[in-house]
C-alpha cells in the first residue's frame, strides 16, 4: 500500500477550561488575553494522522490552519504532537472567517499539496458549526460528498449509477451521500478507507475510495501529550505562511454575521411545596400551565 | 537664625572627618556612600539578553507549560488523595514523568535529554506543584540535583554510565543530612576509609528524599575527619551495593507521597572511580547544587500556593451568605487581593532568580530570597485559603488542607528559612 500524504486541519479556539464571558456590546465573546488552545476535535484528528504515520501507512502529515498570526502557536503545538510541517493561511486581525472560508482555503491547499486523505475535527468548540468537513468534500467532489462518486459498493452488489438516487442492493443499503463524518474508527485499505461512523441509529461502517475527507468524533482516539523532546524538535520543522487571499479567501463581506451573544439567564432557585395541590397552584400562578 | 544655623552647618562640615557617617547632617553634602551594590553599576542588557517582562516565555517554554499542566491535570490529579493517604507514589506517574521527558529537561540530547532551558525546569516544577507538590518534588530533585551533579562534576565515563539511566527510568537520591547534622551539614559523621583503590563507607543518613525508590545515591562522606569539612567527598553508590540499607520511611505531615527514609551504610565498598569530582571537594558541590535547588524549591512552593489559591477563589465566588457571595464582601476582597499580591511577588522573585541562573549570572542572594519568600507566601496562602473555605476547607474531602500540610516543609528542607536569611545577610554585609 502506498504511503499517504495526510492533511490535517486545525483551529485555534478558546481553551475549553476557560470561563467564557460575553464581550462588552454583546457582539461576541471576550478573546483578548484569554487562553487559547488547539480545538479538541482537531487534536483527535491530528492524533489519528500521527498514528497512521507511526504505523507506516502515511508518509507525511501536514497541519494546516486558517487564522491570524497567533494561529502559529497552535500550529507549533501540532508540530510538537507529530506533524511534519505546517501551513498557515493568514488573515488579518478582525477578519471574519467561517466554515466556508476555511473550506475554501483548505480546498486550495489540497490543490497545492495533493494529499490523499484530509482529516478534520467534526466541529470547533467555539462555533459548533460542524460544516467545514462537509463543505470541503463538496468543493473537492470527494467521498463525503453528496454524489455517488467514489463509493465502492460491497461485494456482490451492483455499482450504483451516476445518475444518483438510491439503489437497493443485496446487503448494505446504498445511501445518497456516503459521508466520512463523525468517524469513530478509521482503517486504511488499499486505495480506500474503512470508516466507522457514529450516527443517530448506532454505528455505521462505510468504505470510501481515496482521496477522501474524514471528520473525527470524540471516541476516535485519545490524543497524546506532546513530549518534551518533540516540543524541542517542533521549532526546527518548517512552517509556511501564505496570505489567505492567495488561496481564494476573500476578506470581503462574510456570509455569516453574529448579531448577538448573551449569557443564559441566571439560574433562579427552586422551591419546595407541601403537596400536589400547592404544586398545581404554583404552576398555574407562574403561567406554566 | 538662619545665618547662625548656616554657620553651624559650615562648622560641622569642617568637622566632617570626625563625625560618624550616620550622624552627618543631611544638608551638609550629599555623600555618595561607598557601596558595592550592583544597583549602582548599571545592569545593561547586552546582546542576547532581552528586557522583557518576567512572565514572558519562549515558545518552547510556553508549550512545555501547557503540556505539563495537561499532564498534571489528567495523569496526576486523580491519584493525589490516594497517594497522600497511603503515603505511596503511584508508579504510573513516575513512569509518565520519564516518558514525557520531564526528568531530563536540561540534559543534552546525547544523554537522552532534551536540551531545554533551566527555566523550563522551573515551569514544569511549578505546574506539577499546582496539582501535587510531592510529584513536583520528584521532578525537581531529579532535574536540579541528580542531573546537575552528574553534568557539572561527572567524568565522561560517569556521565555515559549514569545519565542515560537517570533520564530513562532511574531516580537519584542525595544523601547529606544525618541525625546529628542538618543545617550544620558539614559536621557529618559518615566516614569513608581509603583502602587501596577502593573506599569503605560507614555511617547513617537521615531525612533522605526519594530513598525508597531511588536507583542511585550520592553519598557525602568524610574521607579525612582531621581536615574537617575539607575531607567531605561525594560518592556515587548504586542501590544494590552490599551494605546499603534503606530504612523504613518516615510518617510525615505533608508531601507524604514522596518517601523520606533513613539510609545506613554498613561497610559499603565502592571503587575509587565512583567518586564524583575530587576528593575533599564534596562540600563545595553540596553548596553549589543547593543553590539551584533553592530556586527549584521556590518554584514548588510557588506552584503549591498558586494551586491552592486557584481552587479557593472560585469557591468564594460561589458560596453565598447573607444574600451575596462571600467574595463580594470587601473584607474578603482585601484579604484575597493581599494574598494575590504576595503570590505575584513570590513568582517574580522566583522567575528572576531562575533567569539569572540561566544567564550564568550570580544569583545566590536572589535564590535564597526566592526560597525564603515563597515558603512564607505558601504558608500564608494555604492558611488563608482554609479560612476562606470555612468548614469545607478543614475537611479532608477537599484538597485545600493537603496544601496546608504540604507547605510547611518549604521552610525546612534544602536550607531552613533561618539559613536563607543568614545567607542573604551575608551578601548584604558584603554590599555595604
Amino acid at each position: 500500500m502506498a504511503a499517504l500524504r495526510v492533511l490535517v486541519g486545525v483551529k485555534r479556539v478558546i481553551d475549553f477550561a476557560v470561563k467564557v464571558r460575553v464581550a462588552p456590546g454583546g457582539g461576541g465573546v471576550q478573546t483578548q488575553g484569554v487562553k487559547h488552545a488547539l480545538n479538541p476535535f482537531c487534536e483527535i484528528a491530528l492524533e489519528e494522522a500521527v498514528r497512521l504515520k507511526e504505523a507506516g501507512l502515511a508518509k507525511e502529515v501536514i497541519a494546516a490552519s486558517l487564522g491570524t498570526k497567533s494561529s502559529q502557536e497552535t500550529l507549533r503545538t501540532a508540530l510538537a504532537v507529530g506533524a511534519d510541517r505546517a501551513v498557515l493561511a493568514e488573515v488579518g486581525e478582525g477578519v471574519a472567517t467561517g466554515p466556508l472560508e476555511v473550506a475554501t482555503a483548505l480546498a486550495a491547499l489540497v490543490g497545492r499539496l495533493q494529499p490523499q486523505l484530509v482529516l478534520l475535527g467534526k466541529q470547533a468548540i467555539d462555533d459548533d458549526c460542524n460544516q467545514t468537513g462537509q463543505l470541503l468534500a463538496a468543493m473537492l467532489d470527494w467521498p463525503q460528498s453528496r454524489g455517488m462518486t467514489g463509493y465502492i459498493p460491497p461485494d456482490g452488489c451492483e455499482a450504483p449509477g451516476l445518475e444518483g438516487g438510491p439503489v437497493h442492493t443485496g446487503r448494505l443499503p446504498v445511501l445518497t451521500g456516503p459521508q466520512g463524518t463523525f468517524a469513530s474508527r478509521v482503517e486504511l485499505e488499499d486505495g480506500a478507507v474503512r470508516v466507522q461512523r457514529e450516527v443517530d441509529g448506532g454505528l455505521e461502517t462505510l468504505r470510501l475510495r481515496l482521496p477522501a475527507v474524514l471528520t473525527a468524533d470524540l471516541r476516535l482516539n485519545e490524543p497524546r501529550y506532546a513530549t518534551l523532546p518533540n516540543i524541542m524538535k517542533a521549532k526546527k520543522k518548517p512552517m509556511e505562511v501564505i496570505p489567505a487571499a492567495d488561496l481564494g479567501v476573500s476578506g470581503g463581506s462574510p456570509r455569516l454575521k453574529v448579531l448577538q451573544v448573551q449569557e443564559p439567564p441566571a439560574r433562579a432557585g427552586g422551591e419546595k411545596v407541601e403537596n400536589v395541590e400547592t404544586l398545581v397552584e404554583k404552576l398555574r400562578q407562574s403561567g406554566r400551565i | 537664625m538662619a545665618a547662625a544655623a548656616g554657620a553651624w552647618l559650615r562648622g560641622c562640615a569642617k568637622l566632617r572627618r570626625h563625625m560618624p557617617a550616620h550622624l552627618a547632617p543631611w544638608r551638609v553634602c550629599p555623600r555618595v556612600f561607598r557601596s558595592s551594590k550592583s544597583e549602582l553599576r548599571p545592569n545593561l542588557a547586552s546582546d542576547g539578553l532581552v528586557c522583557a517582562p518576567l512572565q514572558m516565555f519562549t515558545e518552547e517554554e510556553a508549550m512545555l507549560k501547557d503540556m505539563v499542566a495537561k499532564f498534571a491535570q489528567e495523569r496526576v490529579a486523580p491519584f493525589v488523595q490516594k497517594m497522600d493517604e497511603n503515603a505511596k507514589m503511584e508508579d504510573s506517574i513516575v513512569q509518565g514523568l520519564f516518558e514525557q521527558g520531564l526528568m531530563s529537561i536540561e540534559l543534552g540530547e546525547e544523554y537522552g535529554g532534551t536540551g531545554a532551558s533551566f527555566f523550563s525546569i522551573i515551569l514544569a516544577v511549578e505546574e506539577l506543584a499546582k496539582v501535587d507538590p510531592a510529584v513536583s518534588l520528584v521532578c525537581e530533585l531529579q532535574n536540579t540535583l541528580t542531573n546537575k551533579l552528574f553534568t557539572t562534576y561527572g567524568t565522561e565515563e560517569q556521565k555515559r554510565t549514569y545519565l542515560p539511566r537517570v533520564s530513562k527510568d532511574t531516580l537519584g537520591s542525595f544523601c547529606l543530612s544525618e541525625a546529628g547534622s542538618g543545617s550544620d551539614a558539614f559536621s557529618l559523621k559518615t566516614r569513608a576509609e581509603k583502602k587501596g583503590d577502593y573506599y569503605i563507607i560507614n555511617g547513617s543518613k537521615m531525612w533522605i528524599s526519594l530513598a525508597e525508590d531511588a536507583g542511585v545515591f550520592f553519598v557525602m562522606a568524610n574521607t579525612d575527619p582531621s581536615l574537617g569539612y575539607r575531607g567531605i567527598t561525594c560518592f556515587i553508590v548504586d542501590r544494590n551495593t552490599e551494605g546499603l540499607h534503606v530504612g523504613k520511611k518516615e510518617d510525615k505531615l505533608g508531601i507524604r507521597a514522596c518517601s523520606t527514609c533513613p539510609v545506613t551504610f554498613d561497610n559499603v565498598k565502592v571503587p575509587e572511580s565512583s567518586i564524583l569530582g575530587q576528593v575533599g571537594q564534596g562540600y563545595k558541590y553540596a553548596i553549589g547544587m543547593l543553590n539551584t535547588g533553592r530556586i527549584g524549591i521556590a518554584a514548588q512552593m510557588l506552584g503549591l500556593a498558586q494551586g491552592c489559591f486557584d481552587r479557593t477563589v472560585p469557591y468564594t465566588k460561589e458560596r453565598v451568605q447573607f444574600g451575596k457571595s462571600i467574595f463580594d464582601f470587601q473584607g474578603m476582597q482585601h484579604q484575597i487581593a493581599q494574598v494575590a499580591t504576595q503570590l505575584e511577588a513570590a513568582r517574580l522573585l522566583t522567575y528572576n532568580a531562575a533567569r539569572l541562573a540561566e544567564a550564568g549570572r550570580p544569583a545566590i542572594k536572589e535564590a535564597s530570597m526566592a526560597k525564603f519568600f515563597t515558603a512564607e507566601v505558601a504558608t500564608l496562602t494555604t492558611s488563608k485559603c482554609i479560612e476562606w473555605m470555612g468548614g469545607v476547607g478543614f475537611t479532608r474531602n477537599y484538597p485545600i488542607e493537603k496544601y496546608y500540610r504540604d507547605c510547611k516543609i518549604g521552610t525546612i528542607y534544602e536550607g531552613t528559612s533561618n539559613i536563607q536569611l543568614s545567607t542573604i545577610a551575608k551578601f548584604l554585609a558584603q554590599e555595604y
